[in-house]
C-alpha cells in the first residue's frame, strides 16, 4: 500500500504541472478558437526572461533578498509577456480576423519559432536557473501507518498547490465574469461578437496576456525543477495529450486530464514497467489519448459538436 | 396608432463593389424614428450587403450612412454597436457552446463598466453590476418566452428558438436601431407568427426602430410601414407596402414579364 500511495501522490503532483501547461492551450483555444502552437515557446520565453531578470537585477541595482528580487523579476517577465501578447495581436491576429482556424494555427507556428529565436537572442542560450526557494528536501507522511512512510517531494507539493490555485482562479474568472463571457463569445463567433460591441483586439490582448501569465508560472515552476534551457519549450509536448484528453475547450478538463495522465504514467511505470521493459512514461499519455479519441472524439469534457445536416 | 418621427437613418448614394462585381449601385433611402422599414428583393439583390454597410461590416466605396445626424465613414461594427445599432444574422451567429442566458448577457457587454481588475477579483462593484445586468437579461428572456431554456446550450435548441435567442441578444443591447437579417428564414408558419408578434412588440413597447430584410412577401406587407425593393443591386421601388405591391418594376422583378 505504501509504494502505491507514493506513486499515486507523485503522479497527482506531476499531473498538476501538466495541467498548468495545458491550461495555457485551453485559454487561447477557448478565446480565439486557435490551437496555440507557441505555448511551449511562451513558457521558454517567460522563464528565460524571469531567470535573466533575477540575475541582472542584483547586479544592476545592488538589490538583495531573494524574495524581492524574484518578485521583481516575475513582474518584469509578466510585463514582457504582456508586450508579447500585444505584439502578437497587432502584428498577426488583427490581420487574420474571420479567417479559418487552420490559418491561425499556422500563424502560431510561426510565432513559436519567432519567440524561441528572439528569446535566446535577447536572453542568451545557456542553461540558467530560477531559484524561488522551493524546498528540495522530501518529507514523509503516514510514518505510523506504513513502514518507512510515504515519501513526498516538498518541491512538487508546493508547485502543485500553486498550480491548483491558479487553475481554480482562472476557471472561476472564465465562468463568472463578464470578461470571461466575452472571451468565450469571441471564441465562438468573431463577427457576432463584434456586432454586439465586444472589442476583439482588446479581448485578444487580454487572453494572450493571461496565457503569457500562465506560461510564466509554468516556466517558473518547471524552470526551477529542470533549469531554464531550450528543452523547456518541449515540456509543452507533455501537455498535448492532456488537452486532447480533457477537451480543448474545457478548463476543468485540463485539470482532470493532467491528473489522469500524471497518475496513469507513474502507476503504469511502476506496475507495468517491469513487465514491458520500462519507459512507459514517455508514451503512456499518447496511447491513452488515442483510446479516448476513438470513443469520445471531443475529449472527456469538450463540447460536443452537433452539425445540422 | 403609433407615431412615426423624423429621419434617424439616412442612406445616401451607396455603391459597393467586390472587385468587378457590383453588389450595390447608388442606393438611397431613409428610415424614420419608430418605423418598421423592410428591405426586400429576390436572391442576390444586395439586401444583406446593404445591411452590412449600415452595420459597418462592409465599407461602401461611395455614398454615406448618417445615423442621427452623424455620418460615419470607416467605422468598425463595434463602433456602430456603440452608437446603439444592434443586429441579428441570416445564418445564425450565436455563441453555440454558451447557455441562452450567457448569450443574452453578452449583449449587455457594452453596458458593463467595471474593468478587468474588479472582475478578476469578482468583488463588490463588479458583482453588483453583474446582478443588475442579469435582471435585465431575465426581462428579455421573459419577453421572448424562453424561460424554460435559460441554461440550455444554444446549440441544442431547435432552429426557431435559436432565432429568438439571436433576437434576444440584440435586444439586450437596448438598441435604438435594430437590423434584422431574415428573421423568419426557414421557419414554419407558427414560428413565423411568433416572430412577427415579437417584432411588432419590440417596435411597439420599446419604441425601437427596425430595419428588416425578409423574403416572405406576406409577412413584409403585414408588418412593415415602408418597403425598399432592391433588384440586382439597384433600388427599384420605395414606399408603403400597397404602393410597392402595385409597382410595375417590382412585379417584373419578382414574377418576370411576358414578352
Amino acid at each position: 500500500m505504501g509504494p502505491f500511495l507514493e506513486t499515486l501522490i507523485g503522479g497527482l503532483m506531476s499531473g498538476m504541472l501538466y495541467s498548468l501547461i495545458a491550461l495555457g492551450f485551453v485559454l487561447i483555444f477557448k478565446a480565439s478558437g486557435v490551437f496555440n502552437f507557441a505555448q511551449g515557446a511562451m513558457v521558454l520565453f517567460a522563464a528565460l526572461a524571469m531567470a535573466r531578470f533575477a540575475e541582472w537585477l542584483p547586479a544592476l541595482t545592488g538589490l538583495d533578498g531573494k524574495l524581492v528580487v524574484n518578485a521583481l523579476a516575475f513582474v518584469g517577465a509578466l510585463a514582457v509577456m504582456v508586450v508579447v501578447a500585444w505584439l502578437v495581436e497587432r502584428l498577426a491576429l488583427s490581420r487574420l480576423v474571420n479567417q479559418e482556424g487552420i490559418t491561425l494555427l499556422m500563424a502560431t507556428l510561426g510565432i513559436a519559432y519567432l519567440l524561441e529565436g528572439a528569446g535566446q537572442m535577447l536572453f542568451g542560450n545557456d542553461i540558467y536557473k530560477i531559484d524561488i526557494g522551493l524546498p528540495k528536501d522530501p518529507m514523509f507522511l503516514f510514518e505510523q501507518t506504513f513502514e518507512g512512510g510515504v515519501l513526498v517531494s516538498k518541491e512538487d507539493l508546493y508547485a502543485a498547490l500553486i498550480a491548483a490555485a491558479l487553475v481554480a482562479g482562472l476557471s472561476l474568472f472564465f465562468q463568472k465574469t463578464a470578461i470571461g463571457r466575452a472571451l468565450r463569445a469571441v471564441a465562438d463567433d468573431h463577427q457576432a461578437a463584434q456586432s454586439i460591441g465586444i472589442p476583439l483586439s482588446r479581448i485578444w490582448v487580454i487572453v494572450w496576456s493571461v496565457a503569457g501569465f500562465v506560461a510564466l508560472v509554468a516556466g517558473m515552476i518547471w524552470g526551477s525543477k529542470l533549469g531554464v534551457q531550450f528543452s523547456l519549450s518541449l515540456v509543452a509536448l507533455k501537455a498535448l495529450p492532456v488537452v486532447i484528453l480533457g477537451g480543448l475547450t474545457s478548463v476543468p478538463g485540463a485539470i482532470v486530464g493532467g491528473l489522469l495522465i500524471g497518475v496513469g504514467e507513474k502507476l503504469s511505470e511502476a506496475y507495468l514497467g517491469p513487465a514491458l521493459g520500462g519507459g512507459i512514461e514517455y508514451w503512456f499519455g499518447y496511447v491513452l489519448v488515442l483510446v479516448v479519441l476513438l470513443v469520445r472524439p471531443q475529449g472527456l469534457f469538450g463540447e460536443k459538436i452537433i452539425d445540422r445536416v | 396608432m403609433k407615431k412615426i418621427g423624423g429621419v434617424v437613418l439616412d442612406v445616401k448614394n451607396i455603391s459597393l463593389a467586390f472587385g468587378g462585381v457590383k453588389a450595390l449601385t447608388d442606393i438611397s433611402f431613409d428610415v424614420r424614428e419608430h418605423e418598421i422599414r423592410a428591405i426586400i428583393g429576390p436572391n442576390g439583390a444586395g439586401k444583406s450587403s446593404m445591411l452590412n454597410c449600415i452595420n459597418g461590416v462592409y465599407q461602401p466605396q461611395q455614398g454615406s450612412v448618417t445615423l442621427r445626424g452623424k455620418t460615419y465613414r470607416g467605422m468598425s461594427p463595434r463602433q456602430v454597436a456603440e452608437m446603439g445599432v444592434a443586429r441579428t444574422f441570416q445564418n445564425l451567429a450565436l455563441f453555440k457552446g454558451m447557455s441562452v442566458l450567457d448569450n443574452i448577457m453578452t449583449g449587455r457587454n457594452l453596458r458593463m463598466r467595471r474593468g478587468l481588475f474588479w472582475q478578476a477579483l469578482h468583488l463588490g462593484p463588479a458583482r453588483r453590476e453583474e446582478t443588475e445586468q442579469r435582471a435585465h437579461a431575465e426581462r428579455i428572456i421573459d419577453f421572448l418566452e424562453i424561460q424554460a431554456h435559460r441554461k440550455t446550450p444554444v446549440g441544442r435548441l431547435p432552429y426557431g428558438l435559436q432565432k429568438r435567442v439571436d433576437l434576444g441578444r440584440a435586444l439586450a443591447m437596448e438598441p435604438s436601431l435594430l437590423l434584422l437579417d431574415e428573421p423568419m428564414a426557414g421557419m414554419n408558419v407558427e414560428e413565423k407568427q411568433d416572430m412577427c408578434r415579437f417584432i411588432l412588440d419590440v417596435n411597439d413597447e420599446f419604441g425601437t426602430t427596425i430595419v428588416l430584410i425578409e423574403h416572405d412577401m406576406g409577412v413584409v406587407m403585414d408588418i412593415s410601414d415602408r418597403v425598399v425593393v432592391l433588384d440586382y443591386g439597384r433600388k427599384i421601388g420605395d414606399g408603403a407596402p400597397d404602393e410597392v405591391r402595385s409597382s410595375e418594376d417590382v412585379v417584373r422583378a419578382y414574377l418576370g414579364v411576358s414578352q
